[in-house]
């Protein structure tokens, strides 16, 4: 087994969050793991990415290739776009349809939209919307994403849901279930397509 | 027992378990996590009344160089410490460091170095293992998260058994990644106290000094002799050993990434021999070893600057063709990528989709809120009826006054660089000039040059944007927080020249009217725009919220 995802977003939307709950999971299955991320002046509004590594084997590289990703998991579209250079040419793309409008040249969205649906294999959602729904609130929206993301990922449903709980526990019974919900919200979307 | 850590927790937990007795750092990207957290684990560890462990020191020093300096005289008392910042910090703690090289060390002492290739939050590009030749120590460079953790342990015992300092290297991509690592159940205990056995060892007279000095050259084929012993350096004769791969540090991970595909890619086709160095100086007899295999092209891949590619053109015969950055094999400037390493090991890339042209830049900003902004939108209106105004920056978030919509700074060189510049140009005969400046950035080294400003009677503005915090890192304490105001007169700025406004949108005029009259003001005047930070503030209030209910 062996999965490289880009974990793509702007600053401060909480890409961090998804790529602790796939480790998390990821480690009760016995894989090996490694997540690089960049902190300090790209937290500040900018583009962040995270470079997520899973492996039955042990990884040396923390970094991935360009045209070695399997999957790209992004909270915001253009943010998506960004690394399709390190996307396999049948890889896919799981994005957030919500754009993050912090620069004032960002792209018409409907051409953002059209260029990740270009790609054969792509998942767009609006995961605020999603997250609402599910009565969680738009915090939640992260795991949206990562509940659409779970076919892609190749870890079993019910682990990553567990993973979700244990890495949440502290912070209330609360937000574990809203957050369990949201993730839910997403695996539903993707599931009956799959 | 098994934990997933980032490389910079590898590290901390590292010499936690190597009975660490106190970490003194000054926060700085890639290096932040190390201190923050050793200061977790000392802050569960106080709420936790079962534990018996005794105290680990970790409050942020002022700057790098108070930090290297006390963490020297926690040595010189037989205990272990640690010295932790990002690669320009070693500039700051240079004189301490070259020096305590000289000295030797009584408890172990390692200084961790956390290079930022590629500047991903850096002004330059500088390779930390320069600083180790210099000053002719030990320099260890860990190559994955686990080794990190394992070189803290084997870092310190070489440090005392040698009376030493180390260096520990590390970059952003091992920094900032996670990865499982085994970390011991026998933690060791802390060590007792001790004085040095020769006092004049640390009393650096000329006459004391020579002595120290002779006694560090005839250390360095010992340090050699540990670099080819201890087991960190590993040279591996490959099926074909005229072509030789040299990789530093994490070099060894892309190196290995492309080399395990080597079955499925046959564009690569012969073995050449692997030499794996985490340790120097130098192993000269495996890199003797290499040459005897019949070394003709040695390829080396390093993260940083080509540190030893150029020291290893001494080592091996002028025949060996030795490739690297210097021979355009691997790109000159920034990190190395998995990308860039195989194509200097001459194997085709991976196919690749087409780059999307719509993907515009998204810099990084000051937040929506932010103090810096109010701040900055009044400088700008009163600058703007000067004819020539100069703002000279200084290195925080409020660097990023340089970006629009401010354009509001004409120089940002390093730590404390805004104060005395802005002298140097009124010396000059410029004026306005105006320095811009954080708290934590003028308590580290600012205060300095105000002095310089103040005894010239210098005709400077000194804005300090106070937002209670060293901001751009994560928000860790800022060392003069509350007492700006008594630092600025204790080092003589008369008092009415001290002004403290609050950068809000509502009090833009009366901000403006401050500046123009300190900017008019003939001598050295000190206005101070605080504000808390939004992201700190954020996080107080949620604090306070949780304490609140759970009351």
């Amino acid at each position: 087994m062996k999965k490289d995802i880009i974990l793509a977003g702007v600053g401060g939307q909480g890409i961090l969050s998804i790529a602790t709950v796939i480790g998390e999971a990821a480690l009760e299955e016995g894989l090996y793991l490694k997540q690089a991320e960049v902190h300090g002046m790209s937290q500040r509004g900018g583009d962040v990415q995270s470079n997520l590594r899973l492996s039955s084997e042990p990884i040396m590289s923390d970094l991935i290739a360009k045209g070695g990703a399997d999957l790209i998991v992004s909270l915001e579209p253009m943010e998506a776009l960004r690394y399709v250079e390190y996307l396999k040419p049948d890889g896919w793309i799981v994005s957030s349809n919500v754009p993050f409008l912090n620069i004032p040249n960002y792209p018409e969205l409907e051409a953002v939209i059209g260029r990740i649906q270009a790609h054969k294999n792509h998942v767009l959602l609006d995961v605020e919307a999603l997250a609402k729904e599910a009565g969680a609130p738009v915090q939640a929206a992260n795991m949206v994403l990562l509940g659409a993301a779970i076919p892609m990922l190749g870890i079993d449903h019910d682990k990553m849901v567990a993973g979700v709980k244990r890495v949440f526990a502290r912070k209330g019974e609360t937000v574990v279930n809203s957050n369990v919900a949201a993730v839910e919200a997403g695996y539903q979307k993707v599931i009956g397509n799959w | 027992m098994k934990h997933l850590l980032l490389g910079d927790e590898a590290i901390a937990q590292g010499a936690i378990d190597a009975g660490l007795s106190g970490v003194y750092a000054y926060p700085g990207t890639p290096s932040t996590e190390i201190t923050e957290y050793i200061q977790g684990a000392e802050s569960r560890k106080s709420k936790d009344r079962s534990s018996d462990s005794k105290p680990i020191q970790c409050r942020w020093a002022t700057n790098e160089k108070t930090a290297m300096e006390a963490a020297l005289g926690m040595s010189y008392m037989g205990k272990r410490a640690l010295v932790c910042m990002k690669h320009v910090g070693m500039n700051v703690c240079a004189d301490a460091f070259m020096n305590a090289a000289i000295t030797g060390v009584n408890g172990g002492l390692i200084v961790v170095a956390a290079d930022d290739p590629s500047m991903h939050s850096s002004q330059n590009e500088q390779d930390s293992r320069f600083y180790a030749k210099f000053a002719m120590i030990p320099c260890l460079e860990p190559s994955n998260q686990q080794e990190a953790y394992d070189m803290m342990g084997y870092g310190f015992e070489l440090s005392e058994r040698l009376k030493t300092p180390v260096l520990l290297r590390v970059t952003t991509r091992m920094a900032h990644s996670r990865a499982v690592v085994e970390t011991t159940d026998t933690p060791r205990e802390q060590n007792a106290m001790s004085m040095p056995e020769d006092v004049n060892h640390f009393i650096l007279l000329p006459a004391y000094a020579k002595k120290n000095y002779a006694e560090l050259v005839d250390l360095q084929p010992v340090f050699t002799a540990e670099s080819e012993q201890s087991g960190y350096n590993t040279y591996v004769k490959g099926t074909k050993p005229e072509k030789a791969i040299l990789t530093t540090g994490i070099a060894y991970n892309y190196l290995m990434e492309n080399e395990r595909g080597e079955s499925k890619d046959k564009s690569r086709k012969s073995k050449e021999s692997i030499l794996k160095i985490t340790q120097y100086p130098l192993p000269e007899a495996l890199i003797e070893q290499m040459v005897a295999d019949g070394l003709k092209e040695l390829l080396v891949i390093e993260e940083g600057q080509p540190v030893v590619e150029e020291m290893i053109c001494g080592m091996v015969p002028s025949s060996v063709l030795v490739k690297g950055r210097l021979t355009g094999d691997l790109p000159r400037m920034g990190e190395l990528t998995p990308d860039s390493v195989r194509a200097a090991l001459g194997m085709e890339a991976l196919p690749t989709q087409e780059k999307e042209a719509i993907v515009v830049g998204r810099p990084p900003a000051l937040c929506q809120g932010c103090g810096h902004r109010d701040m900055y939108a009044a400088l700008n209106e009163v600058a703007r009826e000067y004819p020539s105004p100069r703002i000279f920056g200084d290195i925080g978030c409020y660097t990023l006054g340089a970006l629009s919509p401010f354009h509001a700074i004409h120089a940002c060189v390093e730590m404390g660089a805004s104060v005395t510049m802005a002298k140097g140009a009124s010396d000059a005969g410029q004026h306005p000039a105006i320095a811009v400046i954080g708290d934590s950035t003028f308590t580290h080294s600012g205060m300095t040059g105000l002095l310089d400003c103040v005894n010239a009677n210098a005709n400077v503005v000194v804005l300090i944007s106070d937002n209670l915090t060293t901001g751009m890192t994560g928000g860790q304490d800022s060392a003069g927080t509350g007492r700006l105001e008594q630092i600025c007169t204790g080092i003589g700025v008369a008092p009415e020249h001290v002004r403290v406004v609050v950068p809000l949108p509502k009090n833009m005029e009366e901000i403006k009217q401050v500046l123009r009259e300190e900017i008019d003001y003939p001598g050295t005047s000190v206005v101070i725009a605080r504000r808390e930070c939004i992201q700190t503030l954020k996080r107080h209030l949620k604090a306070a919220k949780g304490v609140e209910s759970r009351k």
